[in-house]
């Protein structure tokens, strides 16, 4: 809804796009509110659904047979992915030419065809105009692509039904109807999230952002140090990892796309981590580890930064790869209740 | 009850990580201010913007330009419709073009943007040592440290030690807060170097904070209308949040979990 007010003001030309931000900024009624609103709302929008992945690898609702609905959930921070990195260089800022130039470059180390793919996406020979405007027209598409998917995700979900905290299979005794129940909660649960938002977009709304970005963007002058926005910091680290190119970007592509695998890679059958007490404490670890690689990402990739980042890196595929199969095999989970309701019945009421 | 806890949590965390000044480098040393806009319900001094934009005006204007600001902008800081006028017609601008095609001079109205001080970037490196004056409209969101930075910067012209300064640019300037300490701007403000119009005694210090207050209204205009509907915004969030809260635990009641 804010982008397509903001696009209503927005010139998508290398030489009018950043004035036309300060134009909303400055002079478009509430632009500078729909511009923070936009621009945060990326962010939360990551900030819940990576909670919501993490919560997902928790009680391992990737497991049969949810494993459509997890697939579907991957291809949309993906495309979310996409969408935000597009969504970042409009402004046509330091950070948004530096960020695409790199991220563009990444296509080149694809052998044979990867020039040509680049090519392709700058509409040129660098990230220059006709970049813009495709990225403009993209950043424009890919929210109704990813609204697509999302319809696509609750109707796969709504075929095995929603996982619980548990991991066992729901009788109908186990459960209430959507509403009012699940409306009530969720308004609650919207209340929280908008609190923390609402901070963010009316008091901090340029804390997310990097300060280079309101410096016109100048394709003669590199900055210091080119970050990605925070939700990108991770990948950007496994990415820098490696010394070799092609390697770091098959690693880069790899930790997103090892997801799409991991209902076959988690050998056990129990689901819920609660009844895994080695998967348990393997799970924090990994989470520890993602939260490591994201400060990493931040930091100039040399020194104690750089070697964070290798381990950091050998542990994210050393953890979906080896110690998921592994631990599936080797760890004795604990019994698991016969229905939703035993346990709750069984302690004393609240 | 838990879920409260860890959301108040969590926006204090985001809340407040950013506050910390960041030294990008190690060497870059920032002093921080209390500024008149920090805060819940900051709002800018009029009376300060007013002493900076005349510092802007009487000093850094000679070098720097200020392009996303017209002169009707001023009226925001206090100046009524009829001074806006009168500052404007002060500065000439070069309009193209008149019916014989011939760019011509006229006085500048309130619509006009603050005219650049040089005609184009060439230019304004060869009238400086090479180096450019970066516009000044954004660069209390452009930096690190926001109105922080400005203050430190302009005050942070130090005697290097012998040693650095062997190893000094000829033509550069040695600043504790520049990154990399060496800047091709000198030292600009000195005591007494204006009059305030207010008769605010003008000591380099008083400009220097006066000025960096005036460039963050110009780089965040609508800080004070963002920060008042923040209030609202986020008191109507609240009554909502706890309403629903109740409602939540009244029909969850029946239910045992």
């Amino acid at each position: 809804m804010t982008g397509i007010l903001l696009a209503m003001s927005y010139t998508p030309h290398v030489d009018y796009a950043f004035q036309s931000v300060e134009r909303i900024m400055r002079d478009v009624n509430s632009g500078w509110l729909l511009r923070y609103m936009h621009a945060n709302g990326a962010s939360f929008f990551f900030i819940v659904v990576y909670i919501h992945i993490f919560r997902g690898l928790f009680y391992g609702s990737y497991k049969s047979p949810r494993e459509v609905l997890w697939w579907l959930g991957v291809i949309i921070m993906i495309l979310m992915m996409a969408t935000a990195f597009m969504g970042y260089v409009l402004p046509w800022g330091q950070m948004s030419f530096w960020g695409a130039t790199v991220i563009t470059n990444l296509f080149s180390a694809i052998p044979v065809i990867g020039d040509y793919i680049v090519t392709l996406l700058w509409g040129g020979f660098s990230v220059d105009n006709p970049t813009l405007n495709r990225f403009f027209a993209l950043h424009y598409l890919l929210p109704f692509v990813l609204v697509g998917v999302v319809v696509l995700h609750i109707w796969a979900l709504h075929i095995p039904g929603s996982n619980n905290p548990l991991g066992i299979n729901a009788t109908a005794k186990d459960k209430i109807p959507f509403h009012p129940y699940y409306t009530a909660k969720d308004a609650f649960g919207l209340g929280v999230f908008l609190l923390a938002y609402f901070t963010v977009v009316f008091w901090f709304p340029n804390a997310m952002g990097h300060t280079d970005n309101y410096i016109p963007a100048n394709p003669l002058s590199t900055p210091a140090h080119i970050v990605p926005e925070w939700y990108f910091l991770p990948f950007y680290a496994i990415l820098r990892s490696i010394d070799d190119k092609l390697t770091g970007v098959i690693l880069m592509f790899g930790s997103l796309l090892i997801l799409f695998v991991i209902p076959w890679l988690d050998t056990s059958r129990v689901r819920s981590a609660t009844f895994r007490p080695i998967f348990k404490v393997l799970f924090w670890v990994f989470l520890a580890d993602c939260v490591m690689l994201t400060w990493c990402g931040a930091q100039l990739a040399e020194g104690l930064p750089l070697l964070l980042s290798r381990i950091g890196t050998f542990w994210y595929f050393f953890h979906f790869l080896v110690l998921m199969p592994v631990v599936g095999w080797i760890e004795t989970p604990r019994p698991l209740p016969t229905s939703i309701s035993t346990p709750v019945v069984a302690k004393p009421a609240e | 009850m838990r879920i409260v806890l860890f959301a108040a949590f969590a926006t204090l965390l985001i809340g407040f990580a950013p506050v910390e000044v960041k030294a990008a480098d190690g060497n870059v040393e920032l002093t921080n201010q209390e500024w008149s806009f920090d805060g819940v319900f900051g709002r800018f001094d009029r009376q300060q913007l007013q002493r900076g934009f005349q510092v802007y005006r009487e000093v850094c204007s000679s070098c720097h330009g200020l392009d996303y600001i017209a002169f009707r902008n001023l009226e925001a800081i206090g100046y009524s419709e009829d001074q806006t006028k009168v500052l404007a017609s002060e500065y000439i601008i070069e309009e193209c073009c008149d019916d014989q095609g011939d760019i011509f001079d006229r006085p500048a109205i309130p619509a006009d943007y603050m005219p650049n001080p040089y005609p184009n970037d060439q230019f304004a490196r060869a009238s400086n040592n090479g180096a450019l004056p970066p516009d000044l409209s954004l660069m209390s969101k452009a930096r690190h440290g926001g109105p922080d930075y400005v203050y430190s910067l302009i005050n942070g012209y130090e005697e290097p030690s012998a040693e650095v300064e062997a190893e000094m640019m000829d033509g550069m300037y040695y600043n504790v807060a520049f990154e990399g300490n060496q800047i091709a701007m000198a030292q600009q403000l000195f005591d007494d170097l204006l009059e305030y119009s207010d008769g605010t005694p003008a000591t380099a210090e008083q400009m220097a904070t006066d000025v960096a207050a005036f460039l963050h209204w110009a780089a965040e205009p609508k800080l004070e209308i963002r920060k008042q509907t923040g209030v609202r915004v986020l008191l109507f969030t609240f009554v909502f949040t706890v309403l629903a809260y109740f409602l939540k635990r009244r029909i969850w009641a029946d239910i045992e979990h």
